[in-house]
């Protein structure tokens, strides 16, 4: 039998650590959230606070809005382990990188997309985004913001540890995330409009279920390269 | 008259005299407070008039005007805590003007979320881009940047000097940001009715209104004086009057 | 009193609901207000206590 610990063990152990160090800078949690409500509210301020206006565009500011956020804070997400050398460690252990990295992502969506799901709503409420087009706006964003993270974890995977990596991931990312926009909004759209968004929230889930499957694999030849850099 | 400001400046510079001073003040406000705001609610829940046009839910006033008027003038006192603390190297005015942010944050929230509740009655939606409240969230994003860039930087020197500078340039823009916000209003809707009109209250609904005001800065002392013996402590939890302080007051 | 009964107290002839919806928003930021520093006051004095503890030893 192994001596190794097991997998689960190792990937709950690294879990739990990648919580608690979130948690420990609190503030830093408020910062997505606070960019997302900023963000959404320059659109009225730049166009016109007319609520038929906002409505018509408030599904697309908000998730806009939530794609900029957690671009924000995929920073977060490599950097403090790859300065202070504890990525090298986790990419030289003998479990598998693919569940180490799904592992983190899992902790990223949990502290930066979960929040912005749950104050989605209230940006709605802001935008005056008309009644049937909440539910599909959480359906959404909770099918959407995981894959966010994870196709983040890709770019930030290859930026980590580059002096002018902050401007650079997004420039990656972006392009990936432009379907799940689509989708999204007009899941959203349409769900303002009374009709069924079935379609669009199957498209999100196979997105979703590729990128689970695909991007730890990227991210971690991503990390092994700015590892050895 | 110059003598007894010298004084001030010079206790104001031991931590210490601050501690115990704030400690013995505390109460005051607090019950002070307490009855201010008691008389006001009470008054003003129960025993004003209904306001001809919007009915009972003007009674919202009293708590969204005092926290809108705090958390605009809790920034400006988070900013003269950092000038002078920037001007003459004032620890406790750093302390002071780091400890203000959170609570002028909440207040702000309270303004928001009270003027966003009052709207629905009035005006039939949730929330409404018109000047005050659009201003009021401008000035909540002001707070964030201050608390933000405090928790960011980890050197508490250097989190001080960052964070004076800032609330500085944030209250020089607050009134730029006033008028362009009003100015950004007048081009999308004409001149509405405010919630609050003042000038026109009769003092039966009026007086109660200071009461609260008076006893949310009451009670805006109480929270500051906790705050900052709080940092306080832990800043100077090295001395020996903290260790003993804490001796005398275990847990 | 301004309202006759209890019941037309609560209901705010009609706008019951916002207005106590205010007061109860309101009456949570005071609690978290007064007690946060409260709270925060105990951390502060556990963590100075076992830091001279330390410093005895």
């Amino acid at each position: 039998m192994s001596t190794q610990p097991a997998l689960m063990q190792t990937i709950s152990a690294l879990f739990k650590r990648d919580l608690l160090l979130a948690f420990r800078s609190r503030g830093d949690l408020l910062n997505p959230l606070m960019f997302f409500l900023m963000v959404t509210s320059l659109f009225p301020l730049a166009v016109s606070p007319d609520p038929k206006f906002l409505g018509d565009i408030a599904p697309g500011v908000i998730w806009v809005g939530a794609l900029l956020a957690t671009l924000l804070s995929l920073d977060l997400l490599f950097k403090s382990d790859f300065e202070d050398g504890a990525l090298e460690q986790l990419l030289v252990l003998p479990q598998p990188t693919f569940f180490l990295i799904l592992a983190k992502v899992a902790v990223h969506w949990l502290v930066a997309g979960l929040p912005l799901t749950l104050i989605a709503p209230l940006l709605g409420l802001m935008l005056g985004l008309p009644e049937g087009g909440y539910g599909p706006l959480m359906l959404s964003l909770l099918l959407g913001t995981p894959t966010l993270s994870l196709l983040g974890a890709i770019g930030a995977g290859l930026t980590v540890g580059l002096r002018k990596g902050g401007m650079l991931m997004p420039l990656l990312i972006l392009p990936l995330y432009i379907p799940i926009l689509i989708f999204a909004a007009s899941a959203v759209q349409t769900g303002v409009q009374g009709e069924p968004v079935t379609g669009h929230l199957l498209f999100l889930g196979a997105y979703l279920a590729f990128a689970v499957a695909v991007c730890p694999i990227a991210a971690g030849a991503a990390l092994k390269i700015s590892v050895a850099r | 008259m110059w003598q007894a400001l010298k004084r001030l400046y010079h206790r104001l510079g031991s931590p210490k005299w601050f501690f115990e001073i704030s400690a013995k003040w505390s109460p005051w406000f607090l019950w002070i407070g307490a009855a201010l705001m008691a008389a006001g609610l009470v008054w003003g829940l129960a025993y004003a008039p209904a306001d001809y046009l919007q009915g009972n839910s003007f009674r919202i006033i009293y708590i969204h005007v005092p926290s809108a008027l705090l958390s605009q003038s809790a920034y400006v006192m988070m900013a003269v805590g950092g000038l002078i603390g920037l001007v003459w190297k004032m620890k406790l005015a750093f302390v002071v003007s780091k400890v203000i942010a959170p609570i002028g944050a909440t207040m702000a929230v309270l303004a928001l979320l009270t003027g966003a509740i009052w709207g629905k009655p009035t005006w039939g939606t949730w929330w409404v881009w018109d000047a005050r409240l659009t201003s009021m969230l401008i000035l909540l994003f002001l707070y964030f940047g201050v608390i933000a860039l405090h928790n960011a930087i980890e050197n508490e020197d250097l989190a001080n000097k960052a964070a004076a500078i800032l609330s500085i340039v944030g209250t020089i823009n607050i009134p730029i940001i006033k008028y362009s916000v009003e100015w950004w209003n007048t081009l999308h809707q004409p001149a509405t009715i405010t919630l609050t009109k003042k000038p026109t209250m009769a003092p039966e609904m009026f007086i109660p209104l200071v009461f609260t005001i008076l006893a949310f800065y009451c009670w805006f002392a109480v929270w500051l004086f906790a705050r900052t013996r709080n940092e306080i402590l832990w800043r100077e939890r090295r001395t020996q009057w903290v260790k003993k302080w804490v001796r005398d007051n275990a847990l | 009193m301004h309202f006759d009964s209890l019941n037309s107290f609560f209901a705010m002839g009609g706008h019951g609901f916002y207005v106590w919806l205010c007061y109860g928003i309101f009456a949570l930021i005071m609690a978290v207000n007064f007690l946060s520093p409260a709270i925060k006051r105990r951390q502060i004095l556990k963590d100075i206590e076992r830091q001279m503890r330390r410093e005895q030893k």
